[in-house]
């Protein structure tokens, strides 16, 4: 026995003090971050969550919040406000009924290869059932309002931007990264330029691309004329503004795909490359057996990022559109903006919580995708 | 754990206890303490005039910071002579300016959070009506009262009054607002047509001109151009064209309820030919006419490229202002076109005009001319040191006294229009601008006679009007021109909304209200 260890043996008293100051000083070390978190997120959380349960008030002297209980999620569903965040509902024809039932079905087959698959915990159940509701609700949302005399909500109008844009936003971002990685000349200088957009505000890129999608004054109006277009506006058509907005976001957000997948693609090793190139595989064969799922859990976490960051969009659709025509182009933060601008603070929170209801339930979709992907491709 | 460790961890733990008490404790300075109430009216010589320019600098070390919408118009006047108000009384002016969709409630939250960042806002006087009974802005009858150089009585009796509320006056006018219809004379007469006199003909006009050459640049132009984004300020134009359909028996009828029972005056058929017409012009406007603001549609005016538009004064001095228009000598001013068929407010329905039903028709037609908006107008911030509030009316003063509002009138890119008695008498300052003689009477005439209609419609100026109008309004508009509801749609939203708004303010209230600003 060491004889050294022996002289600092503690006393009783001693180790009591030490293990009470151990605890103490853990818990009193980390409670000043606890409260800045708490009072930074948490608070403002609540608070919103209080003030879409009230209805804002001038009052002599100042303001009052008047408690409303569900009345401003009420609105939003089933009154005044339900065309504005949901859309105006079509009435269901045979196709609708067998898209919806398609969707139905797989969501279905999802939902029976768990249970058939002998690891079915309740947790799991549970979130599988909440996932298989909410894609159908979403679902039959999307079938009524998308066409057939429909119209999109708000809440579908910001779906269409996340899942549109960030489609092509990965494609030509990752298309970009791959052409940049070859050995071609001025791919240096390019790598700059294609970083640009993103390093613009979002409010110039918007109205950036007003100016461009000008058919009677912007810098393309001979182009415009030469097509035939000069009396047609791209804002006059719902679809013709939301595609606007599309080509301005997709033009702003995919340097930031690049940026990543460049740097994915060049921290790749090479010598599985160098393999298989010897082994005689073509470019493609490389890109889906070596490259892809190299790159897939960079991919899959960007991809993430893009999505919570999507939802929130509302420079481009402000400054071009005004939202319109209509209320076509208005995206989820925009419609709690201008009801926020309007002072209904509590319809305001109401749409912002349901904002961060869909961020969350399709943020909690992606996470579990990424982790069973990630898991397949290492 | 040895025992230095031990030491330096209790050590720490009282550093950290000892930060956090300082920081929960009592603050390092007093809190401030509540300004005193003010029990008497400033002094006539708190409100310095610029013509008789106090002894001394004032204001000498104070700041005021004015909330104004964003520029060129408007502000522009203010960042121009908030210098020249410096040099005269010490008082640095900052000019802030935010878009004019969150001007109320930007002023609204500076003042009901007690954030008072603003000493002074130039608005719409309409909303005097939600922040004067709260409190939110200062009386300013007594510094009126006291205040010789503003000279007061020179303000047109319209303005004076809409910029009141309950006998007291709250805003400072430094713009008066009247719709007109501008046309281009020489399009018209080329094509032997004569100004619309009703809002058919202004369609039929519109129409026959639509896709002609009106600038000589080889191109097809537009026979009409009324704005129609939304958030902006369309919800102005259909009242425009639905006043004359709907208020008939003179300016205390007013045009947007019922007054025996607080009901809109939207669901019927009056409202909704002013729909039809107003979506109409549409076909004779810009492509993307559904997503231009009033500056587009004022632009492409003064570049030659509309025949017919409604706009609000300025239209008059930018069209002789050589650097930006092409349609010097050829603009055209109106009062706003009427209509020969009126509501019957029984029925609901459309009835000729005749003795009984028109009384105030011209040959036959019926104008209610719509005093839009009001014009911008400067209130104080009732919140802030009393040295602010002074100064921050002495400038409002001093930018709507004779000496810098009649030359700031007369330059169309001030955005204020003529809103003294005197600045519609006399002619020179206008000529003195590059006005013609014809033209300045012209242009003139077409305000005044407006303002002397007996059947002028004034302005919605009840409480919540902001959610009526800019919110509700705004929004049902913009679905219909998009094509998303059918008329009746609209009309039966509208009404559905405006009735909602009415019940939860209290109906009897904003009753009482409507009737008090239609002076019943």
């Amino acid at each position: 026995m060491d004889t050294k260890h022996e002289e600092f043996q503690p006393s009783r008293l001693h180790t009591i003090i030490s293990s009470a100051t151990d605890r103490l000083a853990s818990s009193v070390f980390i409670l000043p971050t606890v409260l800045a978190l708490l009072f930074l997120s948490i608070f403002p959380l609540i608070a919103s969550l209080y003030v879409s349960l009230a209805k804002f008030d001038i009052a002599p002297g100042g303001f009052k919040f008047t408690f409303v209980g569900l009345k401003n999620y009420k609105e939003l569903f089933t009154g005044s406000e339900g065309t504005h965040f949901l859309g105006k509902f079509a009435p269901s024809t045979p196709l609708t009924w067998i898209v919806f039932g398609v969707v139905v079905i797989a969501l279905a087959v999802f939902l029976a290869r768990y249970l058939l698959n002998g690891k079915v915990s309740m947790g799991g159940l549970m979130g599988r059932i909440f996932l298989t509701l909410g894609l159908g609700l979403l679902s039959w949302m999307l079938v009524h309002t998308l066409w057939n005399g429909g119209r999109l909500g708000t809440a579908s109008t910001t779906l269409v931007y996340v899942f549109v844009g960030i489609f092509f936003q990965y494609i030509l971002g990752l298309g970009l990264a791959l052409l940049t990685v070859q050995n071609l000349p001025g791919r240096r200088f390019f790598r700059v330029i294609f970083l640009l957009p993103m390093m613009i505000t979002p409010v110039g890129v918007a109205y950036m691309f007003r100016m461009l999608t000008d058919t009677s004054k912007g810098p393309f109006t001979p182009i415009w004329q030469a097509l035939g277009l000069i009396d047609f506006s791209w804002v006059n058509n719902a679809w013709g503004a939301r595609t606007a907005i599309l080509i301005g976001d997709v033009w702003q957000w995919t340097p930031f795909m690049f940026i990543v997948l460049v740097a994915a693609l060049e921290s790749q090793p090479t010598e599985p490359i160098e393999a298989a190139t010897v082994d005689g595989a073509n470019s493609w064969q490389i890109f889906q057996h070596i490259t892809w799922p190299a790159i897939l859990p960079v991919s899959m976490t960007l991809i993430l990022i893009r999505l919570i960051e999507a939802f929130k969009i509302v420079d481009l659709p402000n400054v071009m559109t005004n939202g319109g025509p209509g209320t076509a182009t208005q995206s989820l933060t925009y419609h709690a903006y201008i009801n926020w601008r309007a002072l209904d603070l509590g319809a305001s929170g109401a749409v912002a919580y349901m904002l961060l209801f869909l961020v969350t339930f399709f943020s909690m979709i992606f996470v579990n995708l990424i982790r069973q992907r990630t898991v397949e491709a290492l | 754990m040895n025992s230095k460790n031990m030491l330096f961890k209790i050590l720490s733990l009282m550093i950290v206890f000892g930060i956090l008490l300082t920081a929960c404790g009592a603050p390092a300075t007093p809190a401030p303490t509540e300004a005193p109430a003010i029990t008497e009216a400033p002094a006539a010589t708190d409100a310095p005039a610029a013509t008789e320019a106090p002894a001394g600098k004032i204001y000498d070390g104070v700041t005021i910071d004015i909330l104004t919408f964003v520029g060129p118009q408007v502000a522009e006047p203010l960042q121009r002579r908030g210098p020249d108000f410096t040099e005269l009384t010490g008082a640095t002016v900052n000019i802030i300016t935010v878009p004019n969709s969150e001007l109320y409630q930007k002023v609204l939250t500076d003042a009901v959070s007690g954030t008072n960042a603003y000493d002074g806002y130039l608005f719409a006087p309409a909303w005097v009506v939600d922040f004067a009974p709260a409190g939110l802005i200062e009386d300013l009858t007594p510094y009126v009262e006291a205040d010789a150089a503003l000279e007061w009585d020179d303000v047109a009796p319209f303005f004076r009054d809409f910029n009141s509320y309950g006998g007291k006056v709250y805003s400072i006018p430094l713009d008066g607002d009247m719709h007109m219809v501008y046309y281009r004379i020489d399009s018209l007469e080329e094509a032997g047509l004569e100004p619309p006199k009703t809002w058919d003909d202004y369609l039929a006009v519109a129409k026959a001109l639509h896709g002609k050459d009106l600038n000589g640049d080889g191109e097809g132009d537009y026979g009409s151009c009324i704005s129609k984004a939304p958030g902006q300020q369309a919800y102005w134009w259909i009242w425009s064209i639905a006043a004359p359909y709907i208020q008939s028996q003179g300016t205390s009828q007013g045009p947007f309820f019922n007054t025996t029972d607080m009901t809109p005056l939207v669901n019927n058929d009056a409202f909704k030919r002013a729909l039809e017409v107003y979506k109409e012009t549409g076909l004779y406007g810009p492509p993307d006419e559904t997503n231009q603001g009033v500056g587009d549609s004022r632009g492409l005016f003064l570049q030659g490229r509309c025949a017919l538009t409604m706009d609000w004064g300025d239209i008059g001095p930018l069209a002789i202002d050589p650097a930006n228009s092409k349609v010097i000598d050829k603009t055209g001013a109106i009062s706003n076109p009427g209509s020969t068929e009126v509501l019957d407010w029984e029925t609901g329905k459309l009835v000729p005009c005749d003795a009984t039903t028109c009384p105030y028709a011209v040959d036959g037609v019926n104008h209610a001319p719509f005093a839009s908006f009001g014009g911008w107008a400067g209130a104080v911030n009732a919140a802030v040191d009393q040295k602010e509030k002074d100064a921050a009316y002495a400038f409002f003063s001093y930018m709507a006294q004779p000496a810098q509002s009649n030359a700031d009138v007369v330059v169309g890119a001030t955005g204020y229009n003529p809103f003294r008695i005197s600045q519609f008498e006399n002619l020179q300052p206008w000529i003195d601008a590059g006005f013609s003689q014809v033209a300045a009477e012209q242009y003139l005439n077409g305000i005044k006679e407006s303002f002397d209609s007996p059947n002028m419609a004034a302005d919605l100026r009840i409480p919540k009007n902001h959610e009526y109008i800019q919110v509700e309004l705004d929004r049902i508009l913009a679905e219909y021109i998009a094509g998303n509801l059918t008329t009746d749609e609209a009309a039966q939203q509208l009404y559905d909304a405006w009735e909602a708004i009415t019940e939860e303010a209290g109906r009897e209230q904003q009753l009482d209200f409507y009737k008090g600003t239609l002076g019943q």
